[in-house]
């Protein structure tokens, strides 16, 4: 059997169905990993301390013959947004330094529930605001492919993990792009579900209209198990979708056993792939078309013209709705108190408090939001971004008519140099243009690798997008593609992820 | 419309209750200007005609029965608190000595 950390979910789950391992067998290999390559990469913000002990209740239960699910007793970490109650939460800003929520996220529960062992809570932008995680208030989390690189944010610290074998799959939250961005700059495979396809109960909000929780991993198919667990109807949360959903894994399962692409009508959004796509990016994008065209796959040009709107309707709706939900952090109920010298207010104390606890981007982000939202402005800047909405939607359900699936770079370059974009917020911002037209439109969309770049050597990552409730297409898709760029390559990019000392 | 001034940015911080420095102000104010200039192209596209979305899926309110669902209890809802008094939060004087 080859290395354990190298072994994806999937197949971590046949060994333990099989007797081969146990689950302290596989959390310990992947604790003994993070001990190792912690302090080079940075991925984590807390460890479990009873990672073991839940991983030998996952053993007795196999032997006992009642093991929770498929995955009883696989490894997972979670992104530092999503409460829990056995690790520190602090969604990446220090205004929440040690704070341990009094209840689990739906989505925690729900692993729980399943038998997965959470190893620990992974490094991400202060309130996932940020494409690098250099936002983070804690630390910088470093790409295992290129260590001066930056993994991509605000997730960077789950695909970080995942990529260099901390652990075998990871949650993550996207709100313009956090779990698909990180995906294409460490070679892993991110989801976002169609919004409100899985509970935000005990996520810590960013922009509520936009957030969405999904899988991390390093192939198609253990997205789709995490899928799985983590997905449907939450009372709790009241934008989460009734409908009953598709099994995931069985679409994959599909994607992987279809002999080609025959019959897929695949649209290219040419406002995507437009200027300030990297050249090593738009030729392994240009060669994943011809592979697709090769395999069946019909290519169809579609114009989606409010694309181009999309990064400035986002900024405006992401820090509107931001600026009120982070009007919860008053130093009252959690969290950071700063009492200024002298006879202060309480409002004395909640502005010192909210100037030494938020970052700078953090800060940015809620006095742009207070602006769109002030009197005199409502309609200028939040409501035109909300028609601006409307555009992109009606952009897709267009496109949709003509195709079954749309694609693009997941994001228009490779992974960036840490500190690059860091003084430059709108530089920062204008690489999430390829992304955040899904947020917008509340459709699902997944990065996965399709190659290196030639120039660098790092990673490029494909984005297919599909028509909301259609998250099973994507996996059908995403798992013949990932089998046909094997072929093609003769390895899968995750599998060739740089050693980390 | 999109000039940003450093008293334009003092009193959104105001509203915001986030005691920027004075240095932070000024850097926010040039910053801010640049990407109100950057986002306004909104404008350009969104017409009288277009309905905005507020909401991406359509939902209608959701409703529950009026029953005690799962609650935390005073212990736990105090546990993170900076500051209680074992059963409501405590915070300094609501009115400053001017008030």
């Amino acid at each position: 059997m080859s290395e354990i950390t190298a072994l994806s979910a999937s197949a971590l789950a046949d060994a333990l169905a099989a007797g081969e391992l146990s689950s302290v067998d596989i959390t310990s290999a992947h604790l003994e990993r993070i001990e190792s390559t912690e302090s080079t990469l940075g991925s984590f913000l807390a460890r479990s301390e009873n990672a073991l002990d839940v991983a030998t209740e996952s053993d007795a239960r196999r032997k006992a013959g009642s093991a929770l699910s498929a995955l009883d007793g696989i490894p997972i970490a979670i992104k530092d947004v999503l409460c829990t109650t056995d690790m520190v939460t602090t969604a990446g800003s220090r205004i929440l330094e040690g704070w341990t929520p009094p209840y689990d996220a739906t989505v925690v529960r729900k692993l729980r529930e399943a038998g997965l062992v959470a190893l620990g809570k992974t490094n991400m932008d202060e309130f996932a605001m940020g494409s690098s995680t250099e936002h983070s208030g804690y630390h910088v989390t470093r790409n295992p492919w290129d260590l001066s690189k930056a993994p991509g944010g605000s997730g960077g610290g789950s695909a970080a993990a995942v990529a260099a074998r901390q652990a075998p799959v990871a949650i993550g939250s996207d709100t313009g792009g956090s779990i698909r961005q990180p995906a294409a700059f460490t070679g892993t495979v991110g989801v976002k579900p169609t919004y409100g396809g899985v509970s935000r109960y005990g996520v810590i909000a960013l922009a509520s209209s936009l957030d969405q929780v999904g899988p991390v991993s390093r192939t198609v198919r253990d997205s789709a198990l995490i899928h799985d667990v983590i997905g449907g109807h939450d009372p709790h949360d009241s934008t989460s979708i009734p409908t009953p959903w598709a099994s995931m894994t069985e679409a994959a399962d599909r994607g992987s056993a279809a002999a080609d692409l025959s019959g897929l009508r695949v649209g290219v959004v040419k406002q995507l792939v437009g200027e300030g796509i990297q050249a090593g990016v738009k030729e392994r994008f240009d060669q994943a078309l011809e592979l697709m065209a090769a395999n069946g796959a019909e290519i169809v040009e579609i114009d989606a013209p409010h694309c181009e709107y999309a990064v400035a309707a986002y900024y405006l709706v992401l820090p509107a709705e931001a600026s009120s939900n982070l009007a919860k952090f008053d130093s009252v109920r959690f969290g950071l108190r700063v009492t200024p010298e002298g006879s202060p207010t309480v409002e004395d104390v909640m502005s010192a408090t909210r100037d030494q606890g938020f970052g700078d981007e953090v800060k940015r982000r809620i006095i742009l939001g207070t602006y769109a939202l002030s009197a005199g402005y409502y309609d200028a800047y939040y409501g035109s971004a909300q028609k601006v909405r409307t555009l992109i939607q009606r952009d897709f359900a267009e496109a949709f008519e003509k195709v079954d699936i749309l694609v693009s770079p997941s994001a228009p370059t490779t992974a960036f140099p840490l500190g690059e974009k860091l003084d430059d917020p709108l530089a920062m911002w204008a690489g999430d243009l390829t992304t955040i037209p899904v947020n917008l439109a509340g459709i699902p969309g997944m990065s996965l690798p399709m190659g290196l770049d030639p120039d660098d050597g790092l990673p490029v990552g494909l984005q297919l997008m599909a028509p909301a409730y259609e998250d099973a297409r994507l996996y059908q898709a995403g798992a013949t593609l990932e089998r046909l760029f094997g072929e093609r390559d003769g390895y899968l990019v995750a599998d060739r992820t740089p050693e980390v000392a | 419309m999109s000039e940003m001034t450093p008293d334009a940015v003092r009193h959104l911080a105001g509203l915001a209750r986030i005691a920027l420095s004075d240095e932070e102000i000024t850097r926010l104010a040039g910053e801010l200007g640049a990407i109100v200039q950057a986002v306004e192209s909104v404008q350009s596209v969104a017409t009288a005609d277009v309905p905005p979305t507020s909401h991406p899926i359509p939902l209608g309110n959701v409703f529950r029965d009026d029953q005690v669902g799962d609650t935390l209890t005073t212990e736990e809802a105090l546990a993170g608190a900076p500051d209680h008094d074992g059963s409501r939060f405590r915070v300094t004087a609501i009115l400053g000595e001017e008030q």
